[in-house]
């Protein structure tokens, strides 16, 4: 039996705004297993983000719990959550989210170096994944200097930095043309079925959802269907 | 890791230069100010000397008080020194030598133009050596007085260069009219870069005191004590005559028996007064600037709060995104001070140069390795004191609030 890597419990996020509480999650029950392909699919205000920031431990919930390798993520301190996270889960966001000072080496480097690897070693190891990306010609790029499919290519790169087992894609798809989406797309299908990795991908679009083996469906802050 | 913090700081400020270099002109204006004060020390202190026409010559001056009217020392005065003051303090026994030094102010003409300033009396014999020493004067061109000269006259430095208004020079030989009377020039004294010593006339005692109907008139006595180890004695010796004679009570003295000491004091007082006031600037200059990187560091926190949250999510603690700003403002205090250092290095080193050429002395820039390395770690420190505030509210951003 395959071992749960992230765990929703219950989960409830409620913001607060003014006088008004708006629940964003409402006892939503998520359980990803090792080597899972999940995409976590709703419309506009469904919750998918909220959900996407407790999976990705970015976010602590109001009520229920979220557990990370059984661990949950309420007994941890700040800076131990920031290690874990920059060691286990690697991030691919909608707008690539690159820092625009740094050309596509340092961005790949960058999660490395909160890691505390030797400076030799992250470096060659961010050639190595720029070069199998196909941007060895241009690791010193800026990010306004390379086109979309470049820099979610980078992007790509950095969420392997630090070789996380968990990759958690928000919207990986938004901001590329449909032949990009698709190469795109054929990259995470290969990461989960030769590198293993377990993938966790937040979209609205119903073709790219079925590419996963599972789809959770949000609406309304709760899940409604799953397949 | 000190090291990334260092250049993800570095670039990040090459990204936003203009912004970093307004933000440090602050420190720099302040750290430049500190920087030249300490390296003009000596130049400072050789300019303002001049100024005082102090020399290290161990004497005691003694001048009248009650001044009526501005002018150089001991000149218009109420109840001024007489040649019988003179006689008297030369008998007392801690006393070696007395010079009467008289100051007259009148009118000169040359090449059809008339000036007014200052002449002063050069006593004969002995005493004429020890006056020249004792104001440490020489000539440039010609020669000093001596004993036997007539109708001669020396020239302060400032009658070769025409600084003194009469549009032409004066040279060895020219001659020229002082209250109607015909002086031939013999010489022109060494540059002093003091204004009184520059400008001033030079004649022998007994035909200025003719010329200028003084009397028994003087204006300041020098004198020589017989052990400089009594100095203190001699001066209250002095002023104890001084007071019988001018019948005058203790703490009620016109007078004042100046030593030394008092005068290296009074230069002192000048000196601590430019030095606070260049290092009130200074400081006002550091605080603004430290206001100002406060104020850049807090914009840099809003405008990257994006950034932060990346980082945040890929596996930056919070102590990470502290540093990198930290270590952001204390470079921009670093590079603030950098240009400071040069800039404030510049300074002496030229303000040294026209010091010297001024007042002709030899001083050189107090700049050495310690100033230079505390300007640079103060500035490094006033810039990371001042992003410490900025950089706590960066790192304790959440990741989701700072990407939202």
């Amino acid at each position: 039996m395959k071992q749960s890597v992230i765990r929703l419990e219950k989960v409830w996020k409620i913001y607060t705004m003014g006088q008004v509480e708006v629940p964003a999650l409402r006892g939503i029950d998520i359980d990803i297993k090792q080597n899972d392909f999940v995409a976590i699919m709703g419309p506009s205000g469904s919750g998918k983000s909220t959900a996407m920031n407790m999976v990705g431990a970015l976010d602590i919930p109001t009520k229920g719990r979220v557990f990370l390798d059984n661990i949950d993520i309420a007994t941890l301190g700040e800076s131990e959550l920031a290690q874990i996270r920059g060691r286990k889960i690697g991030f691919i966001f909608q707008q690539f989210n690159l820092i625009p000072t740094l050309s596509a080496l340092e961005n790949v480097t960058l999660p490395m170096i909160f890691q505390g690897v030797p400076k030799a070693e992250r470096i060659k190891r961010a050639c190595d994944l720029l070069c199998k990306v196909g941007l060895g010609d241009r690791v010193h790029h800026k990010p306004n200097e390379l086109s979309g499919g470049q820099q979610q290519r980078v992007a790509i790169s950095r969420a392997l930095a630090n070789n996380p087992e968990v990759i958690l894609a928000d919207e990986p798809t938004g901001n590329l043309d449909s032949k990009t989406g698709l190469e795109f797309m054929e990259s995470l299908r290969r990461l989960n079925r030769v590198e293993k990795k377990t993938i966790v991908m937040v979209t609205h679009d119903e073709k790219i959802a079925r590419q996963a083996d599972r789809t959770e469906y949000l609406k309304d802050g709760q899940i409604v269907k799953r397949r | 890791m000190l090291k990334d913090y260092f250049k993800l700081a570095v670039t990040s400020l090459l990204h936003r230069k203009l912004r970093a270099w307004l933000t440090m002109l602050g420190i720099f204006i302040g750290i430049a100010a500190v920087v030249s004060l300490i390296g003009l020390g000596e130049g400072l202190r050789i300019a303002i000397t001049s100024q005082f026409g102090i020399s290290t010559t161990e004497v005691l001056s003694i001048q009248a008080g009650g001044l009526s009217g501005a002018g150089p020392p001991g000149t218009g005065v109420v109840n001024p020194l007489t040649d019988d003051d003179v006689t008297a303090i030369s008998r007392l026994s801690t006393v070696e030598k007395v010079i009467p030094r008289i100051l007259e102010s009148g009118q000169l003409e040359y090449n059809d133009k008339v000036i007014f300033g200052y002449a002063m009396s050069i006593p004969e014999g002995e005493a004429r050596t020890f006056a020249y020493d004792t104001l440490d004067i020489a000539a440039e061109k010609g020669r000093l007085l001596k004993d036997g000269d007539t109708g001669k006259v020396v020239l302060g430095n400032n009658f070769l260069t025409d600084n003194v208004g009469l549009d032409k020079k004066v040279e060895v030989g020219n001659s020229v009219l002082i209250q109607g009377k015909k002086f031939q020039v013999i010489g022109i004294t060494e540059k002093k870069g003091s204004f009184i010593f520059d400008n001033i006339v030079h004649m022998q005692e007994a035909e200025l005191k003719d010329l200028f109907n003084v009397g028994n008139t003087v204006n300041v006595i020098v004198v020589q004590v017989k052990d400089p180890d009594q100095m203190e004695k001699a001066q209250a010796d002095i002023e104890r005559l001084l007071r019988k004679r001018r019948d005058v009570k203790v703490g009620e003295e016109d007078f004042e028996v100046q030593t030394p000491g008092a005068a290296l004091q009074q230069l002192n007082d000048v000196l601590v007064g430019v030095s606070v006031f260049i290092a009130v600037i200074a400081s006002i200059s550091i605080v603004v600037g430290a206001i100002g990187i406060t104020n850049t560091m807090f914009t840099s926190v809003t405008e990257r709060k994006k950034q932060i949250g990346i980082m945040k999510s890929i596996g930056a603690q919070n102590k990470d995104i502290f540093y990198l700003f930290l270590f952001e403002s204390g470079m921009l205090g670093l590079l603030g001070a950098m240009v400071g250092t040069i800039i404030g290095t510049l300074i002496s080193f030229f303000g040294t140069l026209g010091i010297n050429a001024w007042v002709n002395a030899s001083a050189h820039p107090q700049i050495n390795l310690v100033l230079i390395f505390s300007a640079l770690a103060g500035g490094f420190l006033i810039g990371a004191a001042s992003g410490v505030v900025p950089a706590l509210r960066a790192a304790r951003l959440t990741p989701v609030k700072a990407m939202r």
